[in-house]
């Protein structure tokens, strides 16, 4: 069975090709394959399979990539817009700039069992 | 306190001064899963406090990360007691650590290791490389099955309070048919509200690569669509009725609506669904699962005054 894909071009995932140095970080930390390297430079080769975590632009030293991260969780948006803090769900959410922490508040028990 | 242990410097086996240094974080599953993979090995492992709470997790929150990382490689002593200056990192801590930045700040390389700790041992013995399969983060049905208890907790606690309320409006609303037919509504109630449950909760999640749609909610959606037919092709002898259709229009809203946002909500446990995904889906996927939801409700209650 193929790899599981999300929605169709709704990533935030940028490339700016010009600043990359081929250094193949962001491909280790991919956990999608969504990024390649051809001819020493990086291109996106799985942008529906991106799933917005941010490891490849934080661990890219040439500040090539970019993205708007988070976590893909409905019960943690539900809750941000509902100005709650607790679930089960450990997802960390970016909401208008003020970072939301579902976790706090929740007990050890659904800590552990979060996302 | 019993999920977590202290952050800090532990040995497996006899490790010396060349031993590859791995880090993890104090979730004591995460801790015990890193040495169950590596049976008579001698390592060092780091462990990081990112407050009892998993690898992937902690990086997302950035508890796992570049700060505490470099914290902790300076509180542990490390760099006394190997010569060597690398760390292997799960790739899942890939959210929350700057390896360059990691590196300028501690003079330590970080290494991303492979996603899974039963992969390191091959990873070791191949010169700290992973194969391209060692760096996915899969999504297989056993994983999907083992998240479903967790999922299910949660949904029953929401279904002790719905489930008896429908089963309260029930006696309220039909008691004027006689005991066994209240009774009898009452527990077809609490049938369509695990049915639900099953069909958004349990089945959507085991079934979610074969399932139609990319969304979340059209999988449980169609699914739920699918059982309510199921259901009341069933066991359901009021067919004959008007309020018996007009109940069985009622379950063809509430079901596949409740399923339909069960499943939105396992967006968070899947391994794979971005956060502008999740957000796009919910605009049109929401209204529509509380509008058919309260529609339902309207029709199912009032059944008996329309009909
Ligand atoms: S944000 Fe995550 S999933 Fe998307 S390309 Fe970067 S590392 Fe891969
Ligand atoms: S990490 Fe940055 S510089 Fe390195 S290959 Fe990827 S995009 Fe290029």
């Amino acid at each position: 069975m193929g790899q599981l894909i999300y929605l169709k071009d709704v990533v935030t995932l940028k490339l700016d090709q010009k600043k990359c140095m081929g250094c193949g970080m962001c491909l280790l930390v991919c956990p999608h394959a969504v990024l390649g390297l051809t001819n020493g430079k990086v291109e996106i080769v799985g942008r529906d399979a991106c799933m917005e975590c941010g490891a490849c632009v934080r661990n890219c030293p040439a500040e090539a990539l970019q993205v708007r991260s988070g976590v893909g969780c409905a019960v943690a948006v539900i809750n941000a817009m509902l100005g709650r803090k607790n679930s089960s769900c450990c997802c960390v959410i970016d909401l208008e700039e003020k970072s939301v922490d579902p976790c706090e508040g929740s007990t050890d028990e659904s800590r552990a069992s979060c996302c | 306190m019993h999920y977590t242990i202290d952050p800090g410097l532990y040995a497996l086996g006899n490790p010396s001064k060349q031993s590859p240094v791995l880090v993890t974080a104090n979730y004591k599953m995460s801790f015990d899963k890193l040495r169950e993979a590596l049976p008579g090995r001698d390592m060092w492992i780091l462990v990081l406090d990112t407050k009892g709470i998993n690898v992937w997790c902690a990086s997302g929150k950035g508890t796992f990360g570049t700060a505490e990382l470099v914290n902790r490689i300076e509180s542990s002593g490390i760099s006394q007691i190997v010569l060597h200056r690398e760390l292997v990192l799960p790739q899942l801590s890939g959210p929350g650590v700057s390896a360059h930045h990691v590196k300028k700040l501690s003079g330590f390389k970080v290494i991303y290791g492979p996603v899974r700790a039963t992969d390191l041992p091959t990873f070791l013995d191949n010169g700290f490389k992973a194969t391209s399969e060692m760096r996915l983060k899969t999504f297989t049905t056993w994983e999907r099955a083992e998240l479903i208890p967790i999922e299910l907790v949660g949904n029953l606690k929401a279904g002790m309070i719905v489930i008896p309320i429908f089963f309260l409006f029930t006696l309220l609303g039909k008691s004027g048919e006689g005991w066994t037919n209240t009774l009898g509504h009452g527990l077809f109630s609490i049938l369509g509200m695990l049915t639900a449950l099953l069909s958004g909760a349990v089945l959507t999640p085991l079934l979610l690569p074969w399932l139609p749609g990319r969304a979340f909610s059209v999988k449980g959606l169609s699914l739920g669509i699918l059982f309510t037919i199921i259901l009341s092709a069933f066991g359901w002898g009021d067919w004959i009725t008007r309020t018996g259709r007009i109940e069985i229009l009622a379950w063809l809203f509430l079901i596949p609506a409740v399923s339909a946002y069960l499943a939105m909500n396992f967006t968070g446990a899947s391994t794979y669904t971005s956060l502008s995904g999740v957000r796009k889906e919910m605009r049109w996927a929401l209204p529509i699962e509380v509008g058919a939801g309260m529609v339902g409700f309207i029709l199912w209650f009032g059944a008996p005054y329309i009909a």
